[in-house]
């Protein structure tokens, strides 16, 4: 049952991504241009997603335990620290560069779109050669 | 301020959509649907990995979705050359995993969460993403 969830989620994702465009570099990079012609759409994903999310979510704070799982998987780091915002910054700057961020860049690889492709090899590059820094 | 290609409607759907597989997978997994998350651990942690496969083969398949019951022209818009490509997706892989998470992760999971870390952490990122932006088209 797990696994079957695992895939409507992904697929919701993805279809919900690309309903509102986020799918398109161009439009991301639009939203981000505040300080020129500006398309303001993207920020109504976020206000669409939240409203969705949080009471659910908080109210889910205080169940005992998921419907498929054994437990909830929460991240354990409550600090902020300099990998918290050293690692924002940089995602900042190459989401910023193009307009890609990890989800979109997946969801976009239906399009077989050859700098979808470039990109999520390069991103997958990055996450091995900082997974292999972590380790030694 | 110019206001161009504004899209509210479609965008306030697509996040009710990614809202509800965000809070299935909270409740029935017990998971946070953060995607750079994933696809570490789908690489890197034996944990899950056939759920973080599926969730991954799901995420591809959303477009061809949308191909064959909305519309089957998706948008898609990149004007910027080949190193520039592959230099984003180093600083976007190596910033979500430095950073523990991405736009899904900390922007829509996090912040659902009232996470102190990534309401932070997407503050950064906005900001980073908005001067990026403003300087590339300075240049």
């Amino acid at each position: 049952m797990k696994a079957i969830i695992s895939l409507i989620c992904g697929l919701l994702f993805g279809f919900g991504l690309t309903v509102a465009s986020m799918t398109n570099p161009d439009k991301v990079l639009g939203f981000l241009n505040i300080f020129g012609a500006w398309d303001p759409s993207l920020a109504f994903v976020m206000i669409g997603a939240i409203l969705i999310t949080s009471p659910i979510l908080y109210l889910q704070k205080h169940k005992v335990k998921p419907w498929f799982a054994d437990n909830f998987s929460l991240p354990t780091l409550k600090e902020i620290d300099k990998n918290l915002v050293s690692g924002a910054v940089l995602f900042g700057i190459g989401w910023g560069l193009i307009g890609l961020c990890p989800g979109p860049a997946i969801a976009s690889l239906a399009l077989t779109n050859v700098n979808s492709i470039i990109f999520v090899i390069s991103m997958i590059g990055a996450f091995v050669i900082v997974q292999f820094f972590k380790k030694n | 301020m110019t206001i161009i290609n504004f899209t509210p409607l479609e965008a306030f759907i697509g996040g009710l959509i990614i809202g509800l597989s965000v809070v299935l997978f909270y409740v029935a997994n017990g998971r946070i649907a953060g995607i750079s998350g994933i696809i570490n651990n789908s690489i890197f942690s034996k944990i899950n990995r056939l759920d973080n496969i599926l969730f991954i083969i799901g995420l591809i398949l959303g477009p061809v979705l949308y191909k064959l019951i909305v519309n089957p022209n998706i948008n898609f818009n990149i004007s910027s050359s080949v190193p520039l490509l592959i230099l984003a997706g180093l600083l976007v892989g190596a910033g979500t995993k430095i950073g523990s998470g991405c736009t899904s992760g900390h922007g829509i999971c996090g912040i659902s969460r009232f996470s102190k870390r990534s309401f932070v952490a997407t503050f950064i990122f906005m900001i980073s993403a908005i001067v990026t932006v403003l300087i590339t088209r300075l240049i």
